[in-house]
């Protein structure tokens, strides 16, 4: 580099040298290893600078500098640890748990909040500080994400995620002072506000001012109940990431010790959401099919993402004719476990409870939409819970994950291709559908079952697959909200023309969902490392698989031949379609 | 490619929506706004003129403003709660100012507070239940010659004394209920 690229300057008194424009945080945890604590900096979101707990020395300057938002200056001399620095960083984390309550261990983040990992770092062992405390009621009301502004250390981080990544800004500081509160507009609870239910605050809270709404108690007392046939189903998206609430690296598939844990757990029947992926793929690709033979209601939108649904009704209504009429995977499979599965078994669908593990918050919102129900008026799926809280289940029983055998999911509900396996990540509902409509179109499987050019790992993407010599489809693929709307955009004011495109409201898709485990030592929420190793799982058990196109799945087409029909016939319509309307308040986009 | 089958979009309902929640006059204002460049910046003149009509911001009308100026309704509601000037509450038909600067206070400002959030059974902030009286502090008023200072309206009261406080409210209630009777 030359030198008009590159500051020298002294850290702790090493000399570094730090690219022009680094900040003291980048330079001393690249250069020297050192990571300073931190707690309103995050490397995806805007610099927000108002925790102070970065605060580093640096001679010369008016007071202490933080170091999440100073660039490096030539021979700046800087010091990380002085007695002064550790001493300034320990009062700013007392007065934060001054006014915060001393509940850590009742609290859902126990043993995984950055504010007690910060004051166990940085030495807290005493309350010094007794001042008063700030009092909020805790918001419960909505389906999917509990708001309690009393753990909230207003480090902005959620309001932040929801505005610059999710685009909703639903999210806002509110009041001043002492009183400050973060809560969506008028305070409304997140089913009244323009929230989409994504979890991403969830994600992105360092302490439990949001947590994801837990529904394991429900879950417990159908187990304990005798009269309930209890059936479970586990997302794509679980096996990829439920290993790393057990310890085991990130990106260690662990479908098989997930389905024996579930039986240990008590569950009479363990399907995977992975077979009604795969049957939304055949009808998504029949859906898809018509309309580009008609030429109509193009582009498709997927509509698998709950969170993203809630998104199109709510900011982008008039795209509603374009979304798929195809149910989620998951409420295909709790309709069929109430409707197939119960003739088959010869139970009454009053005695089943569904249990739908999701990596997901936004997946409780959607298992209580009416239009989901069952004739008589229940639920489809009776609880929805996140990986995050069939993580605490396992533990909370006392089973060794580590030491359990690999187990089969129960046929044939159970059964998938590799298609399946990759919903979970960005581009894989895409890619599944191509794998199946390139058979379709062609008459031949495709040459290459990889469709990588989809994998929209940046968040955005617009390719033209050519599939024979009569069509070309030109494809965009988005996730993390702020990158559909740059689509949406386009199509609503037509500027841009596409045939499909597929949508997932959390970043890097499910692997990244509201619902998953928060993110172990070394990584934070949003960080493509993570996200890129939960989805090289997924991948891995798709190559894995003999069958890796939906359309070759013996039990699916079992299914269409013994109680379906046809695919978007009558029967199919009527279990695994579903309906969208506008919903107010309308989003601001 | 795009033909839609159904019409989805209940953009210009919202839009009627939050115009009849305002004035014509306001709405034509927001309009003139969104023209130019930085809309959102246009924010806090948009709440003044909303506030300066109906004497305070409610749900409806921050709804409407967001819905016309197009700025997401957490940062109208952000920014009309952090502003110690924007009233979320419908006003009472007097408002009180007592100023609590430094030379009033140390000329008993704070026996007037109390003596006045006595009377009218309210606190800084608050409406009485009739909607009569509305009670605020104020910060210097610039008359510190008259101090201990209460400003009722346009009207400044100078070396108020706590006694004098009942007679002083008690004239505007009785104004109240001759304008009503007329």
């Amino acid at each position: 580099m030359s030198e008009q690229q590159t500051v020298n300057l002294t850290i702790d008194g090493v000399k570094v040298v730090a690219a022009k424009g680094a900040t003291i945080m980048e330079a001393a945890e690249k250069s020297l290893g050192v990571k300073i604590p931190r707690l309103c900096y995050h490397p995806k979101l805007s610099m927000q600078g108002s925790c102070r707990v970065c605060i580093v020395e640096v001679k010369g300057a008016n007071g202490y500098v933080t170091a999440c938002s100073a660039k490096c200056a030539e021979g700046m001399e800087v010091q990380t640890n002085s007695p002064a620095i550790r001493q300034a960083r320990r009062d700013i984390v007392e007065l934060l748990l001054d006014n915060h309550p001393r509940a850590c261990l009742t609290c859902d983040r126990d043993g995984n909040c950055e504010l007690q990992n910060l004051a166990y770092t940085l030495g807290v062992r005493e309350h010094l500080f007794s001042g008063e405390r700030k009092r909020f009621p805790i918001e419960n009301s909505s389906a999917s994400v509990v708001r309690n502004p009393e753990k909230c250390i207003l480090c902005g981080r959620c309001v932040r995620v929801c505005a610059e990544v999710q685009g909703i800004e639903n999210l806002s500081q509110h009041s001043r002072g002492f009183k400050t509160f973060v809560s969506p507009a008028f305070d409304a609870n997140m089913d009244d506000s323009v929230c989409i239910q994504c979890g991403q605050c969830v994600n992105a809270c360092p302490t439990a001012a949001f947590i994801g709404k837990s529904y394991t108690e429900n879950v417990w007392q159908a187990l304990a109940d005798p009269t309930k046939h209890v059936v479970v189903h586990t997302a794509p998206a679980i096996r990829a990431t439920i290993g790393e609430g057990f310890g085991m690296k990130p990106g260690t598939p662990a479908a098989g010790k997930m389905v024996t844990a579930l039986r240990r757990l008590g569950f009479d029947k363990v399907f995977d959401t992975n077979f009604t992926a795969d049957l939304t793929i055949i009808e998504e690709a029949t859906e898809f099919l018509g309309r580009l033979q008609k030429g109509e209601r193009l582009p498709l939108l997927t509509s698998c993402s709950p969170g993203w649904v809630n998104f199109l009704e709510r900011f982008y209504p008039e795209l509603i004719p374009n979304a798929s009429s195809c149910k989620s995977p998951m409420s295909m499979m709790s309709a069929l476990i109430k409707t197939y599965y119960a003739e088959k078994a010869g139970i009454d669908p009053k005695d089943i409870f569904v249990v739908s593990v999701m990596p997901c918050t936004a997946k409780k919102f959607e298992s209580r939409r009416p239009e989901l129900t069952m004739p008589d008026g229940t639920p489809a799926t009776d609880a929805v819970i996140m990986t995050r809280e069939l993580i605490y289940m396992i533990k909370s029983y006392g089973i060794n994950m580590a030491a359990l055998d690999d187990g089969e999911f129960d046929s044939p509900m159970g059964d998938s291709t590799g298609a399946a396996d990759i919903f979970g990540t960005t581009g894989g509902v895409l890619e599944a559908a191509l794998r199946m409509a390139v058979e379709v179109v062609t008459g031949a499987p495709p040459a290459n079952m990889e469709f990588v050019e989809v994998r929209a790992v940046e968040g955005l993407r617009v390719r033209e697959l050519k599939v024979n010599d009569d069509l070309t489809l030109r494809v965009g693929i988005s996730n993390g909200l702020n990158n559909a709307k740059k689509l949406l955009d386009k199509v609503v004011k037509g500027e841009e023309q596409f045939h499909i495109i597929e949508i997932m409201a959390c970043p890097g898709g499910c692997i990244g969902g509201g619902g998953q485990p928060y993110p172990p030592a070394g990584y934070t929420i949003l960080d493509p490392k993570l996200l890129a190793r939960r989805a090289a799982a997924l991948y891995a058990i798709d190559v894995q698989k003999e069958l890796r196109s939906s359309n070759h799945n013996p039990a699916i087409k079992a299914i269409y031949a013994n109680y379906l029909g046809e695919p978007g016939g009558e029967k199919a319509h009527h279990l695994l379609h579903t309906h969208y309307a506008p919903r107010l308040p309308r989003g601001i986009r | 490619m795009s033909t839609a089958t159904k019409n989805t979009d209940n953009r210009e309902e919202v839009r009627a929506v939050a115009e009849a929640a305002l004035t014509p006059e306001i709405v034509a204002f927001i309009a003139d706004c969104v023209k130019g460049d930085h809309v959102q910046s246009q924010l806090i003149r948009v709440l003044h003129k909303v506030q300066g009509h109906y004497g305070y911001l409610g749900p409806d009308q921050m709804d409407a403003v967001a819905q016309l100026l197009q700025v997401p309704t957490s940062r109208v509601t952000g920014v009309a709660t952090f502003y110690h000037f924007f009233r979320l509450e419908p006003r009472g038909k007097y408002m009180i100012s007592v100023c609590l600067g430094t030379a009033c206070y140390v000329k008993g400002a704070e026996r007037i507070a109390d003596r006045l959030q006595e009377e009218l059974g309210v606190h800084f902030g608050e409406t009485t239940k009739d909607k009569l009286f509305s009670l605020e502090a104020t910060r210097c008023l610039g008359t510190c010659g008259l101090a201990p200072v209460v400003m009722i309206e346009e009207k400044v009261y100078g070396g108020v004394e706590p006694d004098q406080i009942p007679g002083i409210i008690g004239k505007y209630t009785k104004m109240a209920q001759e304008e009503k009777k007329a």
